[in-house]
């Protein structure tokens, strides 16, 4: 049952950041979703303080605001300050990240979090945080709850923003000739990429929930030409990912998060060697 | 109080060891990610700090011991693996750099994790610390550890120093080396060294996860305030030990703190300093020099419009008023009424009961700008072929940046003509 729950939460964190990554890695954003996956941490220590406990409205709120800033900052070192993209997203979110880890060592009483959670999250604690509502009725796990909300959020931002994404991403120019506003579309995408970054903090961690941004739509791209099927295959791999690296991690006793990780790097890493048609191994073997 | 004096008085010897460590580590790295900088690898230094995590971890494993060499060479190995996994995917895949480096950046860190956990659950007494290279604690640095990273940093330097012009020319013109002759893959690979090492000194600093900061902060913090790559090298390395300094004393009066993301908060803020505050790039430079420039920009329209008016009849100091000045020219009310005030206070125009005038000082500027605007399109109608209906906007930007040297050198060109393409009389004297 444990098992089933953390896999279950695993599935649901993967699908959510690699849907998002896909638009992330096409529109050659990977680094700026890397750097809001940082730059979070402070937003969700302090909804943490004022809130006292894990009030997902409150994190995400923060996290969400947090998350723009973030995209702010860099477009504004490097329109205003001159400064090259690279080093603007790179000052940005070490500050900020900083400015987090500093937050919870020095509430280290006060805030129920930890350096290692910042680092790969608790999703083996998953199914000992329940919600138990008021006349003691126990609902099932938390954190399920709340990035099961996310996907919901993201599902649905996905099927109605379907076109107006998809037209920003691959034709900009089109896309504003007709009327829709990249400038809003981007950073619809950007807070998107917050609440999901935040709302998968708690069972993976600040820094792998990069991995899951990026390698499985990273992955998918190498399969397929079309975006559909990437996004479908990106699913596909996010539940394999965390049903394979749950079992790696019982079996060599380690952070499952880490073995998500590392799943979804080997399979890349097999994407990219063996690929019908663009596959590195395949290619010299057709020659 | 009492610490502060203790400590920055460095009579401790423990002090002044970890103070000397820190300052070494941080202006290495800070030194060598001034090229890193300059040649826009910010966020390669990044990926190439997480994927130092599984070689430090895997040659523990494998040594089961915490010697610093053998955690290096692991280090190193990983490092470099992590870079050319980016050049390999970027090369042969349809990925994009930021995706490959994303990718790379956070598998080789997830499997480090992945390592770090086994290696904490496994009981092996020794492993304690070892987290201590995901945030950094330069104050535990300490006998032969130290040593050994002080060593590699003075390497950094030393490399730095030998092969400054080679690095140089590499950041700025990798074209003009290979032209030169010079061996740019070599000098790549030696770059490419010299980051991986600083990374693996830096990380002792600040740890794995923010050691990008050291790399580009103090470098970007550097280039606001200077052209000339050797003072912004020393600016980087200044600005990378005031931080390193600022790290060690909080871990002297803080210990449980860790040190990495208080150096870093610290250097970025004497970057945000250096991106708001620094005279010629700063922020609030540019803003203030935009706003003269605009502010003149509207002064010369003013002026503009008034010798317009004139032109009508040959009355230059005639007296005109405010709907006057609009039929010539669009003004914004607010810009057209501090326009005039500033131009007034400064003697180029008179204002009597509501009517405003000329002075001479004011017609000679007006003057100037009209000729400027005519001799322009002049000079593009004829010398650019470009269709007299076209040439206007152009040379309404153009009349407020041109030299007097311009100027005489395009009515030289011209040869002092009378009327512009519209037929207009350009006025001298």
């Amino acid at each position: 049952m444990h098992a089933l729950q953390i896999i279950l939460t695993g599935s649901i964190v993967a699908i959510s950041c690699g849907l998002l990554g896909c638009y992330l890695i096409l529109r050659r954003m990977a680094m700026v979703g890397d750097a809001i996956s940082h730059a979070v941490l402070p937003g969700i220590v302090i909804a943490f303080l004022l809130t006292g406990a894990r009030d997902s409205a409150t994190m995400v709120i923060g996290a969400g605001i947090l998350g723009v800033l973030t995209t702010f900052l860099i477009e504004f070192f490097h329109k205003k300050g001159r400064l090259q993209t690279d080093a603007s997203i790179g000052v940005t979110f070490t500050w900020l990240f900083a400015i987090g880890v500093i937050l919870i060592s020095a509430f280290a009483g006060k805030v129920d979090l930890d350096q290692d959670c910042v680092l790969y999250g608790e999703i083996a604690y998953v199914p000992l945080d329940l919600w138990i509502t008021e006349s003691g009725l126990i609902m099932g796990p938390r954190v399920l709850y709340t990035t099961g909300a996310v996907l919901v959020v993201i599902l649905i931002f996905i099927l109605f923003g379907y076109k107006e994404l998809f037209l920003t991403t691959f034709d900009p120019a089109y896309a504003s000739a007709i009327g829709i506003s990249t400038a809003l579309w981007h950073y619809l995408l950007m807070g998107a990429v917050s609440i999901t970054t935040v709302a998968s903090f708690e069972a993976v961690g600040a820094i792998l929930v990069v991995a899951l941004l990026i390698a499985p739509p990273a992955t998918a791209y190498l399969l397929t030409e079309n975006f559909k099927f990437m996004l479908v295959t990106t699913v596909a791999l996010g539940i394999l990912v965390s049903f394979s690296g749950y079992y790696i991690a019982v079996w060599l006793d380690g952070s499952i998060a880490g073995a998500m990780a590392s799943v979804a790097g080997i399979l890349f890493g097999m994407a990219f060697l063996f690929a019908p048609g663009s596959g590195i191994i395949i290619k010299v073997i057709r020659r | 109080m009492d610490s502060f004096f203790e400590f920055f008085s460095f009579s401790d010897p423990n002090i002044r060891y970890v103070v000397i460590g820190s300052l070494l580590l941080t202006s290495s790295s800070a030194i060598v990610g001034t090229f890193t900088f300059l040649k826009k690898k910010a966020l390669v230094g990044d990926a190439v700090a997480h994927a130092v995590l599984p070689g430090v971890c895997l040659s523990f494993i494998l040594s089961g011991e915490k010697s610093p060499i053998i955690l290096i060479i692991g280090a190193f190995l990983t490092g470099w693996l992590s870079l050319v996994l980016i050049d390999i995917i970027t090369a042969k895949s349809k990925l994009k750099e930021d995706t490959a480096i994303g990718l790379i950046l956070s598998v080789f860190f997830g499997i480090g994790i992945f390592m770090l956990t086994i290696i904490q659950k496994s009981g092996n007494a020794s492993q304690t610390g070892l987290d201590q290279f995901l945030f950094g604690k330069a104050a535990s640095l300490v006998g032969f550890d130290l040593i050994v990273f002080a060593v590699i940093a003075v390497i950094l330097i030393v490399s730095v120093w030998l092969f400054f012009k080679e690095l140089t020319l590499l950041a700025f013109d990798e074209e003009f080396a290979v032209t030169l002759g010079l061996p740019v893959r070599a000098i790549e690979l030696l770059l490419t060294t010299l980051t991986v090492l600083a990374v693996v000194v830096g990380i002792q600093a600040v740890g794995v996860v923010l050691m990008a900061a050291m790399l580009i902060t103090p470098a970007a913090a550097a280039r606001f305030w200077t052209h000339n790559i050797t003072t912004m090298i020393w600016l980087a390395a200044i600005f990378g030990s005031l931080s390193g300094l600022a790290g060690a004393y909080i871990s002297y009066i803080a210990p449980s703190m860790p040190t990495g993301p208080w150096i870093v908060v610290v250097i970025s803020t004497i970057a945000f300093i250096s991106f708001f505050l620094a005279p010629g790039r700063g922020i609030l430079y540019r803003v203030k020099t935009q706003r003269r420039i605009k502010k003149q920009i509207n002064d010369e329209n003013i002026l503009k419009a008034l010798y317009h008016l004139g032109e009508e009849g040959k009355k230059f100091y005639e007296k005109r008023t405010l709907q006057e000045i609009l039929s010539k020219r669009k003004f914004e009310p607010q810009a057209l009424k501090s326009g005039l005030k500033r131009l007034r206070s400064d003697g180029y125009l008179k204002n009597e009961n509501g009517y405003w005038s000329f002075t001479r000082a004011g017609k000679r500027k007006g003057q100037r700008t009209v000729k400027l605007h005519r001799l322009w399109e002049l000079y593009l109608t004829q010398y650019l072929r470009i269709a007299p209906d076209h040439v206007h906007d152009d040379a309404d930007t153009i009349e407020h940046i041109l030299t007097p040297e311009l100027e005489a050198r395009l009515e030289k060109l011209l040869n002092y003509p009378k009327v512009d393409p519209h037929q207009s009389e350009i006025p001298y004297g």
